[in-house]
């Protein structure tokens, strides 16, 4: 009986959140990836061909055989998507790296910190994380206007004369970019330091080992993990951001994000913005793998 | 050897600064009496006055409370079960795919989240609005509340359920009644977690509402848009209000746990 009702409970276990995932998660790239091969039509739903029960076997083949690649090629030889693709790599990537550079050194002081003011530091970078995302990146419009807090303030104390133009600019999004991920790459580095034994650094120091010869040849390769899996959760994001590319980036500013959204919103051109999708995804395809096994690998070692 | 160095010390202050200063500002300005949100001219409560007067941002709001209530709860129960399947069953036909599709979500850009579900909900034809929002949020959160839970089952001690399963209780039981109040406080921070990311979110819910469930977020974007205004200081200013309130809460519940744990356990010392 009870052996039976453990077979029945691991089964439901298993099989409900798995069944979800699949129908809420997998199938609609299947389905994104089969509109990316199909044309617009004007029409509800907006592209063709639409399967039917009606159309019976042969009409499905029929209708498979109007798929054709022709949005892709589109993509490729339209300059406007290739280099959106390249400079959401590229923002995404200059961003990730300013994070970590900035992220280090507080996960690092925080690692360090007397043990019983390590919890209260933790919560303190969780906390902007329970605040939303739309607010943090909002609030960063009246800071950086040319008649905002960061000019008043830079042309008030004479530093400058004239107003920064930083809003609308890349360097908008970078700030926003690392404002917004950064206790994303914080918590992992931290965990990853806080594990450390800090007798490996006195036994290094005690040997004759400069500071910061230590640092590099002991504390940052122990820390790799934590600098892996905090890149990955910026950098992956970050590549298909909309809303900060949206609010602090100019008219000029390209990134895939965006310019999804405008060809799926504005242009409502389904097709093509699910081919926009699709190569988005096979772009981020080797990072999301990455981390994957970076997890997986995290959960054995747990285990 | 073991002192926090100076360079230490500033680092986190510097990165804590940064991390607050703009919050704070935003605060400062809801309360600014001129229209302008960078010139100070003088305290008001007046944009809190007009936003409560203001029915399209309420009725968004209490539709986004909706919506997170529901997915954030049902996203903890799927979430569990994920986090169970995976800690507890090392082996099974399509463990593979179901570990990626677990972790997968937590890195997915939006927007490829928001149109696939939009595709999918056109392509079983399903109205867009409140339903189709709700399980957009179910799906995207329910693999952080899996993640939170399951680096709390690593490290629980699984012969305490043995020994209950070994007397007889059913597998069921042993859940509710062992296993279940262990993990509790990871299962209610994997439900906070999942409730914030339903109110935050702006993009999946973009894509996959539909006209009358206009969520909170998607109203600001659209007023941002427009212009920035003290009204919707005020509205950020509140909800981070709320936030800070049930982050107080919280932490003097674990606190007030913490302390009871330790005066049992001096308790069962003094009394052996």
């Amino acid at each position: 009986m009870s052996k039976l009702g453990s077979a029945i409970f691991s089964r439901l276990v298993i099989i409900i959140p798995y069944a979800w995932l699949l129908f809420f998660f997998l199938v609609p790239f299947l389905i994104v990836f089969r509109i990316s091969l199909s044309t617009t039509a004007i029409a509800q739903p907006p592209y063709e061909p639409v399967f039917a029960l009606a159309d019976g076997l042969s009409g499905l083949w029929a209708k498979i055989g109007q798929f054709s690649f022709d949005n892709f090629v589109w993509l490729t030889e339209d300059a406007l998507y290739l280099n959106a693709y390249l400079s959401s790599v590229w923002i995404a990537g200059v961003s990730t790296l300013a994070t970590l550079l900035i992220g280090y050194p507080i996960a690092y002081g925080m690692a360090q910190a007397p043990r019983s003011l390590r919890p209260t530091l933790l919560m303190l970078v969780i906390l902007p994380f329970w605040t939303s995302f739309l607010i943090r990146v909002y609030a960063w419009i009246a800071i950086l206007k040319p008649e905002g807090l960061l000019n008043q303030f830079l042309i008030g104390t004479g530093i400058i004369d004239s107003p920064l133009i930083i809003l609308g600019t890349n360097w908008a999004i970078y700030i926003g970019i690392v404002y917004s991920y950064l206790p994303f790459m914080v918590l992992p580095l931290y965990s990853a330091l806080e594990k450390m034994d800090n007798t490996l650094i006195e036994a290094a120091q005690d040997l004759g080992c400069p500071q910061i010869t230590a640092f590099w040849k002991i504390t940052f390769p122990l820390s790799l993990p934590g600098v892996v899996a905090g890149c990955m959760l910026v950098f992956i994001p970050a590549v298909g951001e909309f809303v900060i590319p949206d609010l602090l980036g100019g008219s000029q500013t390209l990134m895939i994000g965006k310019t999804l959204w405008n060809e799926f919103n504005a242009n409502r051109d389904w097709p093509v913005s699910a081919a926009v999708a699709t190569i988005l995804l096979l772009i981020l395809v080797v990072p999301i793998v990455f981390f994957q096994n970076a997890q997986a690998k995290a959960e054995e070692q747990g285990r | 050897m073991n002192t926090w160095s100076r360079f230490n010390i500033v680092s986190v202050v510097l990165g804590f600064a940064f991390l607050y200063l703009p919050i704070v500002l935003l605060v400062i300005f809801s309360f600014n009496e001129s229209k302008l949100v960078t010139v100070w001219a003088g305290f008001s409560t007046k944009w809190y006055v007009s936003l409560f007067n203001n029915r399209g941002l309420m009725d968004a709001a209490w539709v986004t409370i909706r919506v997170a209530l529901l997915s954030a709860t049902i996203a903890t129960v799927l979430g569990t079960m994920a986090a169970l399947a995976l800690t507890r069953y090392t082996r099974f036909r399509g463990r593979l795919l179901f570990s990626g599709m677990v972790y997968a979500p937590l890195v997915m850009p939006e927007v490829i989240t928001g149109l696939s579900l939009l595709l999918l909900f056109v392509a079983i034809g399903l109205d867009r609005g409140f339903v189709t929002v709700t399980l957009a949020h179910i799906t995207f959160s329910m693999c952080f509340v899996t993640v939170v839970v399951q680096s709390r089952l690593l490290s629980f001690d699984r012969s305490i359920e043995e020994a209950a399963m070994d007397l007889g209780a059913t597998p069921v039981r042993t859940f509710l009644e062992v296993t279940l109040p262990v993990i509790a406080p990871a299962v209610l921070s994997g439900w906070m977690l999942a409730l914030t990311l339903s109110l935050d979110d702006l993009v999946i819910a973009s894509f996959t509402s539909g006209p009358g469930a206009t969520t909170l977020p998607m109203k600001i974007y659209s007023q941002v848009r427009l212009g920035v205004t003290p009204e919707i200081n005020a509205a950020c200013t509140i909800l981070i209000g709320l936030v800070a309130i049930g982050v107080i809460i919280a932490s003097i519940m674990t606190k007030r746990r913490e302390v009871q744990r330790q005066r049992d356990e001096q308790a069962a010392i003094a009394g052996r």
